[in-house]
This record gives structure tokens, C-alpha cells and sequence, in this order.
């Protein structure tokens, strides 16, 4: 068992790894290296030159990878060119407001997408289960940028209810913050909630038409008891895995939402600092989003090997 | 003589076969409104330019943001551009864009998926983390890098997208070559000494097609978002080429009092994305594949 945790950490390290090797090599070998694309026209003589010492692009490439390399390892990720200070301070507040809004989606969807999902495969193929998940395909489907933009259009704009951008500094504090999320929360979440309630429907009605199951209707267990005592446990491990792989795909999506939002969270960043042409910026992105993304994969896989006893006894004979 | 015979009706075969699976796509209300989708906006694109009433790119400050009329039947946008136009011009460059993308992705996803199934052993371990360090870099910080160095043109973006949503292909090639290698046709064509090319193309392929398609399929509805956010966020097609992404993000400043602006390429791009969902949905079905316990990735 404390085996394959091990391996499986190790495994998501070594993904680090490429990763690391993939956005280093991407920007080495892609035209332009980051003094020239960040100076663009003004790239020569004495500008250059500073920023290619300060940069330290003078040595070479693979002394440069190996430093890098270690500071990241020890938290540190260099210098930003447009912001001229270190990028952990420009990190920091946005990787909490990204935190602020990803936890708030992620509480209000989860519960949310396991009662649709429960819902729609009980009373499948009946009304309930016709008109939620007609909804979950159309939100499933819609880009994020357009179900955002009929938000703003519809709740903000007609309705006149919330704002329909957020305007708030990048260092708010959490109350300021709460009051602004409402409609990023509820895009994203309409997402990730169709995404998930979808995989729980049928993830329950595959277990509802197992042997177990019909065993039970035939002993004459009630039928709630035995939806949450046989059905629901079955049902919602292996949901697990596909909620993970869910999040992590929102990373992307999050990225247009906050734009369209303009919520000053670690995906308007992805883009401002493209914008700018900040490599810096981009390749330290790059390595924390792709640690986001391992390390909820790994944290949903230990999940998985803990709540499934079959799991456990398997790793164990073998 | 008899072996073009059967060769002949080998082929009258496969055509009524893809008629067959098209007749039981069509046969449930959901596929049938997601195949009709697809072949008017299909349709659409390839007709518009010579149905557009007026020049998608002629600015005129006489006609800016006007509203919905029996001249501009969806008003105009800020510019004075007619929006009725520009949103039936809107889907042409995304579905080439994404349809050749697609293809791009399915062949080298899947030979290399597949390639990676048979041979295994170390070549498949070192294939597939680099496969997984892929998929956990977001997609569009990937993409936005690659476009914001190289540029926007449809030959960098083809290419570009045909590459990157193909990672995923792998995985689902990669699974389904699998599940076949073990039975025993493959392992009596190895006996018979084929070489691994052989035993691809004439034993594997033919299994796993299906699976890898519907994968493609399903792909070309993500890879058309992701497009058209790319087009969203200025890293798309470039102005003034009618696109979907690229007139919403133009038209949102202004659609508190233009909202038709907005309205009609949403719509446009909508119904595409769904429409091709509810095709690759219907065309999993018929072919018998269950696709709704699967992630988004």
C-alpha cells in the first residue's frame, strides 16, 4: 500500500519533470528568446544587452536549465520583465483569488452535480431526468466564454441584479472578493456541475442494474435504503477520478472565464503575461498549473485506493 | 477477374455500412437534430459567399450599431458591418480550421496510440509520460504561447491544435489496441511471422477504428471551443476575417444597448459545438461505444 503511494508520487514528479523539460525546450526552440520577444522593436544595443545579463541568457542553455531548475525547487521563480519585480510576488495574491474561486465553484458544484446526478438516474428517461439533463448538455457544451457572456447579458445587463464586471484590485481581501464572484462562480460551476452530474447518472444506473442490487429489490430492502445504503457508495467511487480530471480541465476553461470577468485570478495572468510577452512569467505558469493538475490526479487516485476495499486487498496479494 | 468481384463488393459493403450506421444516427430525435446541424452549418459555409448580401469587410460610419431590420436582418455592428453576413461567414474558417485539425490529430494520435499498444516495454513507458506531462500542461496556455511566437495563420493554427488535441488520442488508441492484442488472430498473425507494420494495418486498425473515431468525433467539437476561445481572446483569426470568437469578444463592450451584435454569433457558434456533439454522441451509439462515463480530457 505505503508502495504505491510512494509510486504513484513518483510518477507525478516525473511528469513534473517533462513537464519542466517541455516548457524549457518549447521557449529554447520556438523563434525569439524572451529579451527579443519582450523588447520587440527596441531589441538592441544597450537594452538588450542588460536584459539578456540580467536574464543570464548569455550562458548556456542547459547551465540555465539546471538553475532555473533549482530555484524552482527551492519556490523561487525568477524575475518578471513587465512588472520589473520578483514573480512570486506577482504569484501570490492571484494564486489565492484563483484558490477563492476554484474552492467556492468546486463546494457549490460537487454537491450540486451528485443530487442532479442521483435525480436523473433514478427517474431516468422520465420528466425530472429529460429536463436536467437536456440543461447539463447545452451548459456541458456552450464555451465558457459564451454562457459568461449571456450571463453578463442576461443578469447584468437586462436584470440589472449583480454587477457584470468585477473590479476589485488583485490584492482584496476575502470579504471584497466574495461579494464580487457570484456570476464567475456560477459560470464555472454550470460547467463543472454538468460535466460531474452526468457521470454520476450514469455511473448509478450502472450499479442499479447490477446483480447486488437487484438481490437486494428481491430481498425486499425499501428502495431508499437501498439507494444509499448499496447504490450510492458504489456509485460515487469510481465519480472520483472523473471529478478530478474534471477540475483540472476547468484550468483551462477558468483561464476565458476570467478574462470575461476580469477577475484578477492566475488565468487573466496566463494571458496578460502572453500579452506582454512575459516567457518568465509563462514558463513558471506552466509548471504550477501543471502541478495542479498532478497533484489533484493523485490526490483523487489515493482517494480512490482508500475508499475502495477491493483495491487495498488487490495491491496486497499481488 | 474474381478477386476485383470480391474486392467490388468489399467496397459496396462498407458504403452500406456507413449508410446503415448514418440511418441508425438518425434514427433517435437527438441524432437526428445534431446530423441535421452539422449539415447546415456544413451547407452553409460552403454556399455563403455567394449568398452574403452585402461585403463582410466594408466599414461605413452611416450604419454603425444599427438595430435588427428589413435591410440588415441582424443589425449592424460597430463598425457598420453587416452582422447577418459576417455571421454566416463566421463558421467557414473554424470548421476548416478544426475539420483538418481533426485529422491531424486522429492520424497521429491514433497510429502512435496504436504503435505504442503493440510494441509496449520501455518505448511505451517513456512515450506515455511524455504523453501525460502533455495533457497536464493546460491546453491553452500551450496553445496561446505557441500562437503568440509563430503567429495566427491557418498554417500555424492547423497544425498546432491537429498536435495538441491529438495527446488524448493516444490514450483512448493506446487502450482500445489493448483490449485486441491479446486475442488470437494477432497472436496467429505473429506466428505466421507478419512484421508489426503488417499486423497494424491489416489486424489492429480494422478493430480499433471505431473506437478511435468516435474519439476524433468527439474531439472536433472541443477542438472547435477551443478555437473559437482562442478567436475570443485575440489569439485566433485575425480582423478583419469574420469569425465567431472574434466578433462576441467585439461586440460584448457594447452589447448593452447592441445586444444583437452578440446574439447572432453566439447562436451561430452554439449550435455548431452542439450540434456535433449530438452527432458524435449518435455515432458512438451506433457503433456501440459508451462514451458518457468518460472524463473531458
Amino acid at each position: 500500500m505505503l508502495l504505491l503511494i510512494l509510486k504513484r508520487i513518483g510518477l507525478g514528479l516525473i511528469t513534473l519533470f517533462i513537464v519542466s523539460l517541455i516548457t524549457f525546450v518549447g521557449v529554447e526552440v520556438l523563434p525569439g528568446d524572451a529579451c527579443t520577444t519582450y523588447l520587440e522593436r527596441e531589441a538592441y544595443g544597450a537594452a538588450l544587452d542588460a536584459c539578456i545579463k540580467r536574464l543570464g541568457l548569455d550562458v548556456p542553455a542547459y547551465e540555465r536549465y539546471l538553475d532555473w531548475a533549482s530555484n524552482v525547487v527551492r519556490g523561487d521563480f525568477g524575475y518578471s520583465l513587465s512588472g520589473e519585480m520578483p514573480i512570486n510576488e506577482v504569484l501570490g495574491p492571484r494564486v489565492k483569488n484563483s484558490l477563492v474561486l476554484a474552492s467556492v465553484s468546486i463546494l457549490i458544484g460537487i454537491p450540486l452535480a451528485i443530487v442532479l446526478g442521483i435525480i436523473t438516474a433514478l427517474w431516468r428517461d422520465k420528466l425530472p431526468d429529460i429536463m436536467i439533463s437536456t440543461i447539463t448538455i447545452f451548459s456541458m457544451t456552450i464555451p465558457e466564454f459564451i454562457s459568461a457572456t449571456l450571463l453578463i447579458l442576461i443578469v447584468a445587463i437586462w436584470l440589472g441584479w449583480l454587477p457584470g464586471i468585477v473590479i476589485i484590485p488583485s490584492d482584496a481581501t476575502f470579504y471584497e472578493l466574495l461579494s464580487n464572484i457570484i456570476l464567475p462562480v456560477v459560470a464555472i460551476s454550470m460547467i463543472m456541475t454538468a460535466h460531474m452530474a452526468r457521470m454520476v447518472r450514469s455511473s448509478v444506473i450502472q450499479v442499479m442494474a447490477s446483480d447486488y442490487v437487484q438481490m437486494a429489490i428481491l430481498k425486499g430492502v425499501p428502495y431508499w435504503k437501498m439507494v444509499f445504503r448499496h447504490v450510492l457508495p458504489n456509485a460515487l467511487l469510481p465519480a472520483i477520478n472523473v471529478v478530478a480530471l474534471t477540475i483540472a480541465w476547468l484550468l483551462g476553461g477558468v483561464v476565458v472565464t476570467e478574462v470575461v470577468f476580469n477577475y484578477p485570478g492566475l488565468g487573466r495572468l496566463v494571458i496578460e503575461s502572453i500579452s506582454n510577452r512575459d516567457l518568465p512569467v509563462v514558463q513558471a505558469l506552466a509548471i504550477i498549473l501543471a502541478s495542479i493538475y498532478v497533484g489533484i490526479n493523485l490526490i483523487a487516485d489515493l482517494m480512490t485506493l482508500m475508499l475502495n476495499p477491493r483495491l487495498k486487498s488487490l495491491q496486497i496479494r499481488k | 477477374m474474381e478477386s476485383n468481384l470480391i474486392i467490388k463488393d468489399k467496397q459496396k459493403n462498407k458504403l452500406e455500412k456507413a449508410f446503415e450506421i448514418l440511418k441508425t444516427m438518425a434514427s433517435k430525435p437527438s441524432g437526428l437534430i445534431g446530423l441535421t446541424i452539422v449539415l447546415f452549418h456544413v451547407v452553409l459555409a460552403l454556399i455563403s459567399p455567394y449568398i452574403a448580401p452585402y461585403d463582410y469587410k466594408a466599414i461605413s460610419p452611416n450604419t454603425m450599431l444599427l438595430a435588427p431590420s428589413a435591410e440588415h436582418w441582424f443589425g449592424t455592428d460597430s463598425l457598420g458591418r453587416d452582422v447577418f453576413t459576417r455571421t454566416i461567414l463566421g463558421g467557414r474558417t473554424a470548421l476548416t480550421v478544426t475539420f483538418f485539425g481533426s485529422l491531424i490529430a486522429l492520424l497521429w494520435g491514433g497510429l502512435l496510440g496504436i504503435f505504442c499498444g503493440l510494441v509496449g516495454g520501455k518505448i511505451d513507458d517513456v512515450v506515455m509520460r511524455v504523453v501525460d506531462a502533455f495533457l497536464s500542461i493546460p491546453w491553452i496556455l500551450a496553445m496561446l504561447l505557441i500562437v503568440s511566437l509563430l503567429g495566427t495563420s491557418t498554417e500555424v493554427l492547423i497544425p498546432a491544435l491537429g498536435f495538441f488535441y491529438g495527446k488524448g488520442i493516444v490514450r483512448v488508441a493506446r487502450a482500445a489496441t489493448h483490449d485486441v492484442i491479446a486475442k488470437d488472430f494477432i497472436v496467429s498473425a505473429r506466428a505466421r511471422g507478419h512484421s508489426n507494420m503488417s499486423i497494424i494495418w491489416n489486424e489492429i486498425i480494422p478493430n480499433v477504428r471505431d473506437a478511435i473515431l468516435v474519439e476524433g468525433a468527439m474531439r472536433w467539437s472541443w477542438m472547435l471551443l477551443g478555437f473559437s476561445s482562442l478567436s475570443f481572446l485575440g489569439f485566433g483569426v485575425s480582423p478583419p476575417t469574420p469569425d465567431w470568437g472574434l466578433m462576441i469578444s467585439n461586440a460584448r463592450g457594447l452589447m448593452s444597448f447592441a445586444y444583437w451584435s452578440v446574439i447572432a454569433p453566439i447562436v451561430g457558434l452554439s449550435s455548431l459545438i452542439i450540434g456535433i456533439n449530438l452527432t458524435a454522441d449518435a455515432f458512438a451509439k451506433a457503433l456501440g461505444i459508451d462514451r458518457s462515463t468518460k472524463a473531458p480530457v
